[in-house]
């Protein structure tokens, strides 16, 4: 019964998106006002696609088997919060989530902008409403997550246990806000490009949507990393995975556009970039989406796959990318050579610097993400592009890229000096000093090591004194560049600290280093509603006499029969204690291994600052 | 003039790009674990379904002799699809055919063997799903071809027309 009525919600949805095509176009030519009737259009739409979203919701609670989607997906004996997580945890229903957030936001989208010119407003509407088409007709057609089967199965295959994770059941619906954030940056830009709109005004009001999404997708990706990290059990918070890849890109396309948002709010400057940031930022997302859907990459987010739903996806890419680079080429006009008469030391310029280097580590991990995809069609090659390649292509670049980040934000419009910078110096040194020290203990490539933790430090300080000294100047500027620096700070320490230990193990036994013991002193068993589960329990002893009990887990899953490893994790302030085990077949003892990865948490505070600076920022503009 | 030459360059390297990527959907790649082909099969004791006596695999599989595995259950609908193919195999191949009732109610599955008939010549019942986990199965149906007391091919997922011929064409 729910999936019927989801079915034709979804069908009304789409019905009603051909109603405000044809008011829109009647009102875009003949009254000056903004016809109301529109909104209530659009509100309308939202509606019925939220009740058909609630219908695969409460489909899935049901355990309504008749449905395919519930079918395949679920299980009656999974916890209720996996259960409603379920929904979105596949193909069809991340689909309908796509729609709904992209209906909710041109809704509020078009509430909030009631000061902007009708012209525009209409534009924005009709070139969202191109890309709500597009999806319904992808749902309906190839997607339908409202698919009935008979005879009804008593009983469904359940969701993949390593899916079964708290930060994975918010992972989804907050990446997608990001995404799809982005889809209203697009049509905006596209409706502000063909009337001739770009302007101070427009920036401003546009800020808060490159904000949101911003921070939304960094709020995603973070909690995507946090999954892999507990759940996958290779200690490891970035692999360098097509998935992660795809999603990091539209973040760097979309930090670019943050900053070239911020000059174009005050000096009409870098209209170019904005757009073709804006455009990127978007089909980057699609281009996602695609490169994930399509079972074109392999990875955990690769559902059940279809070429149908490939193809679709792409044609509708690419048709959205040729209608964007027409508008761009006709409509767009150049801007005055005059503006950009500024000195090679001033704000403008540094920003211009900061856009080079997004672009340049956008390149970076596109090349590495699709060369191989390439390579495979061309001469059926098989490569994997791995960390190797990234570090060696972008660790070099962050060393400038992160003086810049230290330096620029001092600088002055127009033009700039080094007057009363001598503090810059300074911090130079001390922060250089002060790696020096620290890597000197440690046995690693002195040179490289040094000169990355040095950059890392200056910028690191100079934020902090920004802190203490100019307060709430630019504030939220501020605290993003120091979550910044502490990211890098903490990924470096960790990557220089982590230790190792991995060893086979039977019960009782006793593994002994210099500074370490682990002890393995036995295993239990148990039942849980929807796994049994072996729990390993690990004594670790330090050369101080401190000890510690750990607990991985060996999940078993019911249905679909999969074994887990649950790592345990102890976290402090300054590392992460972090043991997994494993059952090494037909052998009586466990594959145990034992990480201590420093400063692990800094990670994640890390990107909550910066992302807190971008709610920030929000905030301050509304007050 | 410049300008034109810059926008047909951009177009002509998106063109590329979708065809590019058009040709990669071609040979999709559903990504499918190392199967360890070749493989013993594991040693499993298991009830016979329907009645109460216990065999071991050492009775059931022969040397030099083809066997294909099955694991089904009635309440799983992708198993009823590659049924008939199951009953193709029976008729026109000597091979023998062995189900693994995988996790299923006893009624339901004399009731679902009885509709659709029985291809099978021994059936196992796996009421916790432990055998099928030895096996190494990742859901079902999920099928096992066997000679020699080795696993030379797995068919994860529902049997279909190719996957049909392939196992002819190994028996041969």
């Amino acid at each position: 019964m729910a999936s019927l009525i989801g079915f034709y919600s979804l069908i009304f949805g789409l019905c009603l998106s051909f109603i405000i095509y044809f008011f829109s176009i009647k009102n875009f030519r003949n009254s000056l006002i903004f016809d109301s009737k529109i909104i209530f259009f659009v509100f309308l739409q939202l509606l019925f696609v939220t009740i058909s979203f609630f219908g695969l919701i409460v489909s899935f609670i049901n355990s309504d088997f008749s449905n395919e989607t519930v079918f395949n997906h679920s299980h009656t004996t999974k916890p209720l919060f996996y259960k409603i997580s379920g929904t979105w945890g596949n193909h069809e229903g991340s689909l309908l989530l796509w729609l709904l957030v992209l209906t909710l936001f041109i809704f509020i989208f078009l509430v909030n902008s009631k000061e902007q010119k009708k012209k525009y407003r209409i534009l924005t509407l009709l070139f969202q409403q191109i890309i709500i088409i597009g999806f319904f007709i992808f749902v309906i057609k190839t997607s339908n997550p409202f698919n009935y089967i008979f005879p009804i199965p008593k009983e469904g295959l359940g969701l993949n246990p390593i899916l079964q994770d708290p930060a994975l059941a918010i992972h989804p619906p907050i990446l997608y806000l990001g995404y799809v954030g982005s889809s209203i940056i697009f049509s905006s830009t596209l409706a502000a490009t063909s009337l001739n709109y770009i302007s101070n005004n427009w920036a401003k009001h546009i800020k808060i949507w490159v904000l949101l999404s911003w921070i939304f997708l960094t709020l995603g990706i973070l909690l995507g990393s946090i999954w892999a990290y507990y759940e996958l059990g290779w200690g490891g918070f970035w692999f360098w995975d097509p998935v992660e890849n795809v999603s990091l890109m539209p973040w760097l396309a979309l930090t670019a556009l943050l900053h070239c948002i911020l000059i174009l709010e005050r000096k009409l400057l870098f209209t170019s970039w904005v757009i073709i940031l804006s455009i990127s930022t978007f089909t980057l997302s699609m281009c996602g989406t695609f490169l994930v859907r399509s079972g074109i990459l392999n990875s955990v987010h690769t559902f059940a796959n279809d070429p149908q739903r490939g193809l679709f996806i792409l044609i509708f890419l690419f048709c959205l990318i040729f209608l964007s680079l027409f508008i761009f080429f006709f409509f767009h006009k150049n801007e005055d050579k005059e503006k950009y008469n500024f000195f090679w030391l001033s704000k403008e310029m540094s920003i211009l610097v900061n856009n080079w280097f997004m672009m340049y580590f956008l390149t970076v991990i596109l090349i590495g993400t699709i060369y191989p995809i390439f390579l495979e069609v061309i001469n059926s090659e098989k490569i994997s592009v791995g960390p190797p390649f990234y570090n060696k292509l972008i660790i070099p670049f962050l060393v400038p890229f992160l003086f810049g980040m230290a330096i620029g934000p001092k600088l002055k419009w127009v033009k700039s000096d080094f007057k009363n910078k001598l503090y810059l110096v300074i911090f130079l040194i001390t922060s250089f000093l002060l790696s020096a020290l620290i890597v000197k203990n440690f046995n690693i490539s002195f040179l490289i090591n040094t000169i990355l933790v040095t950059s890392a430090f200056y910028l690191f300080f100079i934020t902090l004194r920004d802190f203490l000294i100019k307060r709430f100047n630019n504030f939220s500027q501020n605290i993003s560049h120091f979550g910044f620096s502490l990211l890098i700070l903490s990924i470096l320490l960790n990557n220089i600290f982590s230790t190792e230990i991995i060893t086979n193990l039977k019960v009782g036994e006793t593994f002994e280093l210099k500074k370490t013991k682990i002890i393995f002193e036995g295993i239990d068993e148990k039942n849980i509603k929807n796994y049994n589960v072996v729990i390993g329990k690990f004594i670790i002893e330090n050369f101080n006499g401190d000890t510690e009990i750990l607990k991985p887990e060996l999940r078993i899953y019911n249905q679909p029969n999969i074994v887990t490893s649950e790592a345990d994790i102890k976290t402090s302030l300054f590392e992460d204690k972090f043991i997994t085990m494993n059952l090494v077949q037909n052998q009586n003892y466990f594959n145990v291994r034992y990480q201590i990865k420093p400063f692990m948490i800094w990670i994640w505070i890390s990107v909550l600052i910066i992302s807190f600076g971008g709610v920030l920022s929000i905030f301050r503009k509304r007050i | 003039m410049k300008n034109r030459i810059f926008i047909s360059l951009i177009i002509i390297f998106f063109l590329i790009t979708f065809l590019i990527f058009y040709k990669g959907l071609q040979n999709t790649n559903i990504y499918i674990p190392n199967v360890s082909t070749k493989k013993d099969i594991p040693y499993f004791e298991a009830k016979l379904f329907g009645v109460d006596r216990f065999v071991n695999s050492n009775e059931i599989f022969e040397k030099d002799k083809f066997y294909l595995v099955n694991i089904w259950a009635s309440w799983c609908v992708p198993c009823r699809e590659e049924h008939p193919f199951l009953m193709n195999l029976k008729d026109e191949t000597k091979i023998n055919i062995i189900g693994l009732n995988y996790k299923d109610n006893n009624e339901n599955a004399k009731r679902f063997i009885k509709e659709l008939n029985n291809p099978y010549n021994i059936i196992l019942s796996d009421k916790d799903g432990i055998i099928a986990i030895e096996w190494g199965a990742y859901g079902v149906p999920e099928t096992f071809l066997i000679y020699d007391k080795k696993i030379i091919k797995k068919f994860i997922g529902p049997l279909n027309l190719d996957s049909l011929s392939e196992i002819k064409k190994l028996i041969k």
